[in-house]
């Protein structure tokens, strides 16, 4: 990768020295220049592809073998599709956790972002306090996932936590279990996460929310729109690549999700997440690291989606 | 830009603009006041907790007035108890570096992607943005097997103190190092840094760095004495960020780390929970220091913060 690097004007390959400048005259690159301008492209790009792509890539490749990580991989691990075909129909947490990631998905999609957006729109006015607003939506988003696992539990923890003492539900013995009640659990700790989740957005879209050219509103303000009218014909389709980046975001934190759901009980009993069977199968408790690379290749034909979209953006806004 | 909507709210609809108490905003302020309410409860909850002694709950219950007072004596059992300052000390270990590190790659990519006409500058780009994108599990088993494989060269340690800081590594391997931790934040960071910076230097005028060239300046003179300068907003907004991405991480030093000394502070918190954090209360003081840090963030490097957020995503 790094060395495939070489500068270049756009037209002709072979000018290597050469810096195009507006006026389209050219100036020489010194070789030195050449060679310092290579190892600061080179030298990030080959950790990236050794730490990142590299592994990547052999996740894919150790998704069809048995190998337990002991000794080397030889050719009698190779299994072919066993990992997937036991992962799809054999291993009961499969399918659950596969579930649970895209109940996180809708969660976050239909309940969370959307509360985001709606805040910025709520505070994206001239208004006294809106700074303040502002800032209390924004505080959980410093936060660290694990300390809001933590803040959440004391909310939702049974006996002592605050919101079964608030209900009274101590005191009458009907105890909710908020956290270990696996009917539910996965509902409590997504209120844990939309905690954080909803002032990101916030702050995103309230940024995106101010750069809308303002004459559009006057003019569907003289044409006699209401404001929700106005946001939904004029401001959201004018902020698309913004929509487009909340939406990127939303689905990739909802692949991610891993932190809370171990805090509160690793994982088990209602919150299995395809992140937290990728390492409790090949990290943790087992050695099985084939298995283990063939929930990550799942994990990583989901994320593709959301990635390929963000990039395709990308491309159209710099081309 | 909302004193001209003001103004032409006035004008074309002069009703709506008179003076006195709206209906509507009030509304809108009574739902905000509420929702701000609920905002900040499960904070407010967390810190009242954490400031009532466990006999005074064991006896009226956790929802219940102060009657055996407020102290800080929860926050001084843990911080002594479970070691909390040793914990404060490996996320420093770790995150000041890898922020100097991520901005300096990250920013000599940019420069070289945004400032000169490569052949392959986007893909370069999208090669360290898809990076970033991707779930760390989706990567997590073969690293992990990398760290248990590489060698490294024992050099020694500093010692200072009570704390003892292996030069490298302390077992060969960059498995259960800092450095281990060190060097996949800077790799997976330098992902997001890059798209940023890239982004911010776009704007940069190609021009400045043409005519240095034309005027004899190194490539390495150009980056640091001419660009860096100028993207110091988006440097401040960036490390402020890092920083506090970083600070608040608890994956890859759960996974790449194994010695529970080592950990930093987030990751640590989990451990702490059984061994000392005994009741909800001194569990509370716990996560209220650990949240220390980044609401001092909060505090006084909103802007910054909000600045790096919003220049990942508003731009490019």
């Amino acid at each position: 990768m790094a060395t495939s690097i070489t500068p270049a004007r756009e037209d002709s390959p072979e000018a290597g020295e050469l810096v195009a400048t507006r006026r389209g005259r050219y100036h020489v690159l010194t070789r030195f220049d050449r060679r310092v301008l290579m190892l600061m492209v080179g030298i990030p790009l080959l950790l990236d592809v050794l730490l990142i792509w590299w592994p990547t890539a052999s996740s894919i490749f150790l998704s069809f073998t048995n190998w337990d990580g002991v000794g080397s991989v030889t050719a009698q691990n190779f299994i072919g599709l066993k990992n997937y075909q036991f992962m799809f129909s054999g291993y009961t947490l499969f399918w659950p956790a596969f579930l649970h990631n895209i109940i996180w998905l809708a969660w976050l999609a239909l309940i969370a972002t959307p509360l985001g957006i709606f805040f910025a729109v709520l505070l994206d006015r001239e208004m006294s306090g809106t700074g303040f607003y502002q800032s209390v939506f924004f505080l959980p988003v410093v936060l660290s996932l694990v300390v809001v696992g933590f803040i959440w539990e004391l909310q939702f923890s049974p006996t002592e936590g605050f919101i079964n003492n608030a209900f009274g539900l101590v005191k009458s013995g009907k105890l909710i279990d908020w956290l270990g009640n696996p009917r539910i659990n996965l509902y409590s700790i997504l209120i844990a996460a939309s905690w954080r989740h909803v002032g990101y957005v916030m702050v995103i879209y309230l940024a995106g929310l101010k750069s809308v050219d303002p004459t559009l509103r006057e003019a569907a303000k003289v044409d006699g729109a209401n404001e929700i009218r106005t946001f939904f014909r004029v401001v959201f389709p004018v902020m698309a690549p913004i929509n487009v980046v909340i939406a990127v975001i939303t689905a990739i934190e909802a692949l991610r999700a891993f932190d809370i759901a171990f805090i509160v009980n690793q994982g088990k009993n209602g919150l299995e997440l395809l992140s937290i069977l990728i390492t409790n199968n090949s990290i943790s408790e087992a050695s099985l690291v084939g298995f283990g690379s063939a929930i990550a290749v799942i994990l990583l034909l989901i994320s593709l989606g959301p990635i390929i979209v963000f990039l395709s953006r990308v491309m159209r806004t710099t081309s | 830009m909302s004193v001209i909507a003001a103004a032409t709210r006035r004008s074309a609809a002069p009703t709506v603009a008179a003076r006195g108490i709206r209906p509507g905003r009030v509304a809108l302020h009574a739902f905000l006041i509420v929702m701000s309410g609920v905002w900040l409860f499960p904070l407010f909850w967390a810190v009242y907790s954490s400031l009532r002694p466990i006999s005074d709950t064991v006896l009226h219950g956790y929802l219940s007035w102060p009657s055996g007072g407020l102290s800080l004596a929860n926050y001084q059992t843990v911080w002594t108890q479970a070691d909390l300052p040793y914990y404060y000390v490996n996320t420093l270990v770790i995150a000041v570096p890898a922020v100097i590190l991520t901005l300096v790659l990250a920013s000599m990519v940019a420069f070289a992607c945004t400032q000169f006409s490569w052949r392959f500058n986007l893909v370069t780009l999208m090669i360290f943005t898809a990076g970033n994108l991707l779930p760390p599990q989706v990567i997590i088993v073969p690293l992990y097997r990398i760290y248990l494989n590489t060698p490294l060269p024992m050099l020694g340690s500093i010692d200072i103190g009570k704390f003892s800081f292996p030069l490298f590594t302390d077992n060969t391997l960059l498995y259960d190092q800092y450095i281990g931790i060190m060097l996949i934040h800077i790799v997976f960071q330098t992902g997001f840094a890059t798209f940023v910076l890239s982004n911010y230097m776009k704007t940069i005028s190609k021009e400045i760095t043409e005519s240095a060239i034309v005027d004899g300046a190194h490539v390495l003179r150009i980056w640091w004495n001419i660009v860096l300068p100028l993207c110091r907003p988006a440097l401040a907004a960036m490390a402020t960020l890092l920083f506090t991405f970083i600070y608040n991480d608890f994956f890859w030093a759960l996974i790449l780390m194994k010695t529970g000394d080592k950990r930093p502070i987030t990751s640590a918190l989990n451990n702490l929970q059984g061994e000392f954090f005994v009741n909800n209360n001194l569990i509370a003081a716990g996560a209220m220091l650990v949240a220390i840090p980044p609401i001092l963030v909060y505090i006084f490097l909103q802007k910054q913060f909000i600045a790096g957020l919003t220049l990942g995503s508003t731009k490019g």
